[in-house]
């Protein structure tokens, strides 16, 4: 190994980092020197080693969850924070509630139909109608796990059809649906699981244009997911990381 | 963590921020671990140092403001791996980090795709280096990283990158070719 550029263009040429020139300049010089393309040779088959080497290592599931929770601790929770988007209108909307509670019997009553312009329901509802659901034996109406089950439990219950899939494959098995009241209106509720979590799916329908999904709203050590999609408006609500939440909004936008 | 400002490190950040770091930086938890695990060489303290390395990257993450994000990232993560080793294990940082490349007789690829074939044997041979060879080979042929964000990651002048992996490379084609247990005889 005496030549010059064993030392140092080969390992720029390798790696690609050479610009045009003293590439060129590298290959032509590559031709008469035997040293060089046999070195070239080695170091190329060192790379193949490596790569292919399955050395690299994932961060473990559990490592995953525990910084998870280390991000949780280190991020401020605003005080009876509402769903962006729905902010002004909230407070009108919750004054419009203690109303429509005291009206509107439990699931089933049929005729909460309201400006379907206006929020529908605010952040304390959705997270009242999540920890309800969590009590013994509110969870589903029908339980199961095949979409195809679900999606016509929900025929003639509503005046609309939610979609149904079931995320079992990405790590979230449908569990069920039910039915379920928020700010007087009658929604369709989708509950998946996430290991020992459930996440509610509040769906309902809506004139609204298309949103993106919002940013993640908290409040109790829950945290809820927005958006509208394809006429329809979407609420995901759980106690997984925010990540997790995200990953399902994601598939069921798709 | 040249080059970057860390930002105000206390006070916590907003649900907002939170979406932005989940979106930008955990992407490349799995960069960060493997990055530590090659380091600290041990699991279990990979997975310490990660966790705290993420969090700090976090407390400092209103300093990012832009760019790449997982040599922002791996930057803390070596640097948090540094301040590890530093406190817990000085005498691995102390190996000589001889700065000539050795004439040495050359390795034939033949010779080298036998020794290699073997994961664990690989995996040992790496783990005999020095802690600035095994980063600079981890993060080029392992996360394929440019020659730019090495030396972002690193601290090492952007003009040294290629010679450290020289030096490197022929460290880990010596260690990989020679009897393992006199490789790590002759390292102590």
């Amino acid at each position: 190994m005496s030549c010059d550029y064993t030392h140092t263009a080969l390992h720029g040429y390798l790696d690609g980092e050479l610009d045009a020139s003293r590439s060129e300049e590298f290959e032509r010089h590559l031709e008469g020197c035997r040293e060089c393309a046999k070195a070239l040779e080695t170091e190329e088959s060192l790379r193949s080693i490596l790569q292919r080497s399955g050395l690299c290592e994932s961060a473990p599931h559990s490592l995953r969850k525990k910084i998870r929770a280390e991000l949780d601790a280190a991020t401020s929770v605003p005080i009876a924070q509402r769903i962006p988007l729905w902010r002004w209108a909230a407070v009108a909307a919750s004054i419009v509630l203690v109303a429509a509670i005291s009206w509107y019997a439990w699931p089933g009553s049929g005729s909460g139909t309201r400006n379907p312009a206006a929020p529908p329901f605010t952040a304390a509802e959705l997270i009242d109608a999540h920890i309800r659901s969590l009590q013994p034996g509110h969870l589903t109406d029908v339980a199961s796990t095949d979409q195809h089950t679900v999606k016509p439990w929900f025929n003639g219950k509503l005046d609309f059809a939610p979609p149904v899939k079931d995320f079992a494959e990405d790590g979230f098995p449908l569990v069920g649906g039910r039915l379920d009241v928020l700010g007087g209106r009658n929604v369709a509720v989708l509950i998946y699981a996430r290991r020992k979590h459930f996440i509610n799916v509040f769906v309902l329908p809506t004139k609204e244009p298309d949103t993106p999904i919002h940013p993640p709203g908290l409040r109790q050590g829950y945290q809820w997911l927005h958006w509208r999609h394809q006429g329809m408006e979407y609420c995901a609500v759980s106690d997984v990381s925010v990540a997790d939440l995200h990953e399902l909004a994601q598939l069921i936008y798709q | 963590m040249s080059g970057f400002d860390q930002g105000r490190g206390s006070d916590l950040l907003d649900v907002h921020e939170r979406a932005r770091f989940e979106q930008l930086v955990l992407p490349h938890l799995d960069a960060a671990f493997n990055l530590a695990r090659w380091l600290l060489r041990r699991r279990e303290d990979s997975e310490d140092v990660t966790q705290e390395a993420m969090l700090r990257a976090y407390r400092f993450f209103r300093g990012f403001h832009g760019g790449d994000a997982r040599a922002w990232l791996l930057q803390i993560v070596r640097n948090t791996c540094y301040t590890w080793l530093e406190k817990n294990r000085p005498v691995e940082l102390m190996s000589e980090f001889d700065e000539e490349l050795h004439p040495q007789p050359s390795v034939s690829p033949e010779s080298l795709a036998i020794a290699g074939d073997n994961r664990e044997r690989l995996g040992r041979a790496l783990e005999t280096l020095p802690p600035r060879f095994r980063e600079v080979l981890v993060l080029r042929e392992l996360e394929g990283c440019s020659y730019k964000e090495i030396a972002t990651i690193t601290a090492i002048p952007i003009g040294t990158v290629m010679s450290a992996l020289a030096r490197a490379r022929q460290r880990l084609q010596r260690a990989l070719t020679q009897p393992p247990v006199e490789e790590a005889r002759r390292e102590l």
